[in-house]
């Protein structure tokens, strides 16, 4: 009963700051989810264009990215970034301190994250259309880039939603990351709050509790999304 | 009049092919490759710019500790966790309501979470149960970081293997547990002699996958103290602010990321050779 009074809104319990973490975590995750497909979607053209310096420029990408840890990538990216702002301020002539948002740093180290991984997702839908799928496109005399769009893509998506799905969860529990670089996310407050309180094992408890209430609530959603994508099919 | 011709034509040499264009993606293709390339060599002009021996004296010996630390937290852990996930596995696949559901319980829950959330559960919340662990006897396991990283740490790949090993066994057919019935075998030496030899080529690739997943989730160890490969580069970052103690890190994991893909990629193609007609 104690852990609940806790877990109170205004001055005496910690239950709005952990409610805006949520909402930040939330965020950060959604905000990310468009970046990293669309990167991801370029990514995977790329390395089915034929084109070897494009595929291979795209393997570099992928073999990097999905070889760092998350961690480090975060700290590349939000360390890296402000060093190159200030050395082009600097060469610019502006003096004082940059601070890059811990918002964006982490959106941007996430969605290169999903980027890589989702790449390889769209490839193995790719390949799972049959060719005669473009080649049907083609003889209808549309072009390449309409036949993506309105014969390819709809199967496209359909085949790679369990695998988004599965790419979506590890970003929601990645996001968790970004609380190191200083985003008041859940974890954050549920640290400052373990830190003030002392009951660290209910906070974080709750943290975890509050990871698995995103995780079963997305699983709800894709499982909808992915009913919603199966309609055309001819033999549900 | 004849048709046919008397004298063969000379010997033709092949057509040469069409000149390739340069179409759209092959420009962007050179551009990106040469932008890569760029990068590559401005960062290795940058460290071999930035050399400076007393550097590498006070910090190699530091980083080649830290990565003896990961790789061993992950080398036990991972092999813990195999362990665990043998009865987890069972327990999950078992017509058992009740045991089918603390494994699927147990499985979710440490699926569903961050690592770094249960990583700071285990350490900081039974840090703030201390007098509760201390009646049971069991504080001096979780006093210290390290042994608090390695429990995390196994129930988390365990949690990952036991879904491994389920979805290999469930691929073996029906039919092969019937035959071996049929044969007159026990379950055990069923599962012991024909079952789990067909499961494992199938979980060999995640398995791959997973101890990858392991070493780069290994990092956030660094945030509870632990000095593996990622603690050591924080550490040298905050001493020197020199960027180059990242981009040393990064070589580091990528090189042990894609030796293990290399290694596990000829070992799966050694064990499947009986497979490939």
């Amino acid at each position: 009963m104690q852990a609940l009074s806790y877990l109170a809104f205004g001055d005496a319990g910690w239950g709005d700051e952990i409610a805006t973490g949520l909402v930040v975590t939330a965020s950060l995750a959604i905000a990310t989810l468009p970046v990293g497909l669309a990167a991801g979607f370029l990514l995977a053209l790329a390395k089915r264009s034929g084109e070897p310096t494009l595929q291979m420029a795209a393997d570099v990408y992928t073999t990097i990215f999905r070889g760092l840890p998350e961690l480090l990538t975060i700290f590349m990216v939000y360390f890296g970034l402000q060093i190159a702002i200030r050395q082009i301020s600097l060469a610019l002539g502006f003096e004082g301190g940059f601070e890059i948002s811990a918002f964006i740093a982490g959106m941007i180290a996430l969605a290169v994250v999903f980027s890589s991984y989702a790449s390889e997702v769209f490839v193995s839908a790719f390949r799972a259309i049959p060719d005669g799928q473009h080649e049907a496109g083609y003889a209808l005399g549309l072009n390449r880039w309409r036949t993506i769009r309105t014969i390819v893509a709809p199967q496209l998506v359909r085949i790679a939603l369990p695998g988004l799905g599965n790419l979506w969860l590890i970003l929601l529990k990645d996001t968790a990351l970004i609380s190191v670089i200083g985003l008041s996310d859940v974890m954050r407050q549920a640290g400052i709050a373990a830190r003030v309180t002392k009951e660290a094992f209910v906070f974080f408890s709750i943290a975890c509790l509050l990871y698995l209430l995103l995780a079963i609530a997305s699983s709800i959603v894709f499982a909808r999304i992915e009913r919603a994508a199966k309609r055309a099919e001819a033999h549900p | 009049m004849s048709v046919i011709r008397h004298t063969l034509l000379a010997p033709q040499p092949a057509p040469s092919g069409a000149a390739r264009r340069w179409t759209g993606a092959r420009i962007c293709g050179h551009a990106l490759m040469v932008l890569w390339a760029v990068a590559g060599l401005s960062m290795a002009w940058w460290l071999i710019d930035a050399w400076d021996i007393g550097f590498v004296e006070r910090h190699l010996p530091r980083y080649l500790g830290g990565l003896a630390t990961t790789l061993t937290l992950v080398s036990i852990s991972i092999m813990v966790g195999a362990l665990l996930s043998f009865p987890l596995a069972f327990m999950r696949m078992s017509s058992n309501r009740l045991l089918s559901g603390i494994a699927y319980g147990y499985v979710y829950f440490f699926r569903g979470t961050p690592l770094l959330a249960q990583l700071f559960l285990i350490y900081y919340g039974f840090g703030s149960l201390r007098a509760e662990l201390e009646a049971v006897g069991l504080w001096w396991f979780f006093r210290d970081a390290w042994n608090c990283a390695l429990f995390a740490f196994t129930l988390n790949t365990a949690a990952y293997q036991v879904e491994i090993l389920r979805g290999a066994i469930e691929s073996v057919k029906p039919g092969q547990w019937e035959g071996a019935a049929a044969l007159g075998l026990n379950k055990l030496q069923t599962l012991g002699g024909i079952i789990l030899p067909q499961a494992m080529i199938v979980a060999l690739r995640p398995y791959g996958n997973e101890i990858i997943l392991m070493i780069k989730g290994s990092a956030v160890v660094a945030l509870i103290t632990v000095f593996d490969l990622m603690a050591v580069t924080r550490r040298a970052f905050s001493s020197t602010f020199d960027f180059q103690t990242y981009i040393w890190a990064a070589i580091f994991y990528l090189a042990i990321v894609e030796t293990l893909r290399i290694v596990w990629a000829r070992l799966e193609k050694r064990l499947t050779r009986h497979l490939k007609r």
